[in-house]
């Protein structure tokens, strides 16, 4: 049955997830956090961060983190061959028609309309990560804002617009900020 | 095709995957270089459209890139064979990792790594958004902006299912092409 599940959600993934890189990751999210719980939002963030630093799409790291956690080697194929089964079934076809007929307009212009919603989507995603890793999961509330995480975002997204650094050197970087914000600011204040 | 270069292909695709860091872009830009300019198995006017069927589509563009490239050259059977090269890397490596993540997650210094880290991923598609965004903005396409916009409030504060929002943008999107080609026809 939770292998059903698990098939079930990311062939979802794997039907709506349009434009690449990120575009999955609202997607993802909306399965796997909001609708079965299968990872709390940290949890989430924490394979997004794996993630950029692993090779392979997010979708596919997705399918295996999460299927070996809910139900092992088996749930992390049935889950990888949900994520892919729609792309090998819809694109072998447009490839299909492509050799043979040569024409593809109506695919481009399907998509010109839905990159604005898919930034819209990824904007909506990493805002919650964001929001997550500001105050916790406790909740949104003066108290329990961390201002070191307020910094260490502020300083990175400076590294990434301003210097364009390289986006994996950036979260090292941020990871090595607050351990070492740990060791030597927390024991004064 | 021959067994040999069957074999090739699998090769190819399976190193393809297993270096490239940084998402489906870089990808298909190194499978080119891979399958046009190093083999001279597909001609460039043909790997363009390819690449455009395969970031078009639904699905990861690793994913999609492998299955149009390995159609191309062999049919179904070479889709089934770059599809696993592609997907063989990334699954050994985040297994191995989904193993040793209960153990990581307890350790204090491994924890306020990923802890701070959550805020550099944060950055990092907080930067992604706003480049992709400004292009957007760019084209001053108020059809374009509205689309952004309203997807935005519907799944931040309406929490709106995703799925629907993508599927309504696809119908949108085919209504247009229709639309359009009846008013170039007439």
């Amino acid at each position: 049955m939770i292998l059903l599940q698990l098939f079930l959600s990311f062939l979802q993934i794997g039907v709506f997830s349009f434009g690449g890189g990120y575009a999955a990751m609202p997607l993802i999210q909306n399965q796997v956090v909001e609708l079965h719980h299968w990872l709390t939002i940290s949890e989430f963030t924490d394979l997004i961060t794996i993630s950029q630093m692993t090779p392979g799409p997010i979708a596919i790291n997705s399918a295996t983190f999460v299927g070996i956690k809910i139900a092992g080697i088996p749930g992390a194929i049935i889950a990888t061959l949900g994520c892919i089964l729609p792309s090998c079934l819809i694109v072998t076809v447009i490839a299909w028609l492509y050799l043979k007929f040569r024409q593809m307009e109506s695919l481009q212009s399907v998509l010109n309309v839905l990159r604005p919603a898919v930034v819209a989507l990824i904007a909506s995603a990493g805002l919650t990560i964001i929001m997550t890793a500001f105050f916790g999961e406790l909740g949104i509330a003066v108290e329990t804002l961390k201002i070191q995480m307020v910094v260490i975002f502020v300083i990175c997204l400076f590294l990434l617009m301003k210097w364009k650094m390289n986006p994996i050197f950036v979260m090292v970087l941020a990871g090595l900020l607050n351990v070492l914000q740990y060791f030597l600011i927390q024991p004064l204040l | 095709m021959s067994k040999k270069k069957l074999v090739t292909l699998f090769l190819s695709t399976l190193s393809l995957s297993a270096f490239t860091f940084g998402g489906g872009y870089v990808i298909v830009t190194l499978m080119r270089k891979k399958f046009v300019s190093e083999y001279h198995w597909i001609d460039e006017d043909e790997m363009l459209d390819l690449i455009a069927i395969a970031q078009s589509s639904p699905g990861a563009i690793a994913v999609n890139g492998a299955i149009v490239v390995g159609y191309k050259l062999a049919g179904i059977a070479g889709v089934i064979i770059s599809v696993i090269a592609t997907i063989i890397p990334p699954f050994v490596v985040i297994s191995f990792i989904s193993f040793c993540y209960e153990i990581f997650r307890t350790n204090i210094i491994i924890a306020l790594m990923l802890e701070g880290m959550q805020a550099g991923v944060g950055a990092v598609i907080a930067a992604v958004v706003f480049e992709m965004a400004a292009g957007i903005i760019h084209e001053k396409n108020i059809f374009s902006l509205f689309i952004m916009l309203s997807s935005f409030f519907l799944t931040y504060f309406f929490n709106i299912n995703v799925i629907y929002i993508i599927f309504i943008c696809i119908v949108i999107g085919l209504i247009k092409t229709f639309l359009w080609k009846g008013c170039v026809k007439s």
